[in-house]
């Protein structure tokens, strides 16, 4: 196969853009995605300072690399996590994003949980009999927050890609969760004091492009499962997806798309209706009622035996 | 060919010469759930992986919060 552009040997189809490219035109494509997306929701002015929710994964690494490119100044911050124990899971991508970092010379802050919190996720999800992705989420969402603000970024940056959007879209679609739909935006607004505006700039990429864009350009990335994610719905429903993709190429662009450009709009409007904001009782931090959900993890942590 | 799995890792031998697209199909892989590798190039659904070779099948699915 040829890359449609340049007619020199291609290295990935995209079967959904109809398009084969060579490496160079690949990156280019990339490229104009990413930009594409910033421009059309309006997500971010080039005079914003950036924090990028970095895990050492394939997105981060590759948004982190694209955003660079295009002038943009993006600092990172990591969160170990506490996961398969001393040069396990967590260690491994902590230096594979560190690595990354110094090798484009670019900042990243590492936060650790257990040093700065007090527990580990394995921990947290021991002591709730919660599945360990529901606590990684909560944590991940109230820290990540709350580094972009006391850093005083204007935007925190997600490297959320069109496979995960359009699968958690699914997942609530399927339990009609009204709520959730309507959070579901390319670009989160900072409509509270306390929380910072969040984008998601990878939106129109699939994540087998973010794989294949850091094997290309030799971005060593976290390949190997978190092993705390076993029977996780999130992953099932991908694969769902995937079968759909493959008999019927754009499924899932189509799937996402439709509903931010047709319906979104109406689901957003109920959610804000449903939900009243008003500040966690302990942290100060943007919560539906009392004590946010956060805190409330925290002192059941800090109180174990 | 040698074929190497990830996620748990583990190898396997197929005989004989196969496209990309009869290796996943003989996998019962879905194309769009992994990268094709081979001595660090990737691979497209019609390249010829020959007896001697090695590819790696990198699934690109993540998982878990984001």
């Amino acid at each position: 196969m040829k890359c449609k552009v340049c007619r020199e040997p291609a290295v990935l189809e995209i079967r959904r853009h109809h398009a084969v490219f060579c490496a160079a035109h690949f990156f280019e494509h990339m490229t104009r995605q990413v930009e594409r997306t910033i421009h059309d929701f309006d997500m971010l002015q080039p005079t914003d300072r950036l924090l990028l929710g970095v895990s050492g994964g394939k997105d981060s690494l590759a948004l982190w690399d694209i955003l660079t490119d295009l002038g943009y100044t993006v600092d990172g911050v990591y969160l170990e996590l506490g996961i398969g124990g001393e040069a396990g899971y967590s260690s491994e991508s902590l230096k594979l994003a560190a690595q990354y970092a110094k090798n484009r010379d670019l900042n990243l802050k590492v936060v650790d949980l257990a040093e700065a919190y007090g527990y580990t996720i394995p921990e947290a999800a021991a002591e709730t009999r919660r599945v360990a992705c529901s606590v990684c989420g909560l944590s991940k969402r109230y820290i990540l927050n709350k580094e972009a603000l006391d850093g005083g970024y204007d935007v925190l940056v997600m490297g959320h890609n069109l496979d995960d959007e359009a699968a958690t879209l699914m997942a609530n679609t399927l339990n009609w969760n009204v709520e959730y739909i309507g959070r579901q935006q390319p670009v989160l607004p900072a409509t509270k004091e306390g929380l910072v505006r969040k984008v998601k700039p990878l939106l129109r990429i699939a994540e087998r492009e973010t794989a294949a864009y850091c094997v290309l350009k030799g971005i060593d990335y976290e390949v190997d499962e978190c092993p705390m994610v076993g029977g996780n719905t999130g992953i099932r429903i991908k694969e769902w997806l995937n079968i759909l993709e493959s008999q019927r190429p754009g499924a899932k662009q189509q799937f996402l798309f439709g509903f931010l450009d047709r319906v979104s709009d109406q689901f957003a409007t109920a959610q804000q209706e449903q939900v009243e904001l008003e500040e966690c009782s302990n942290c100060g931090q943007p919560t539906t009622a009392g004590e946010c959900a956060f805190c409330r993890l925290q002192v059941r942590m800090s109180s174990r035996g | 060919m040698k074929v190497i799995l990830r996620n748990p890792r583990r190898e396997l031998d197929i005989e004989g010469n196969a496209t990309v697209k009869e290796v996943l199909r003989r996998l019962e892989i879905i194309p769009e759930t992994v990268l094709v590798i081979r001595e660090g190039e990737l691979l497209l659904k019609t390249d010829r992986v020959g007896e001697a070779d090695t590819i790696e099948l990198r699934p690109v699915i993540s998982g878990g919060c984001r």
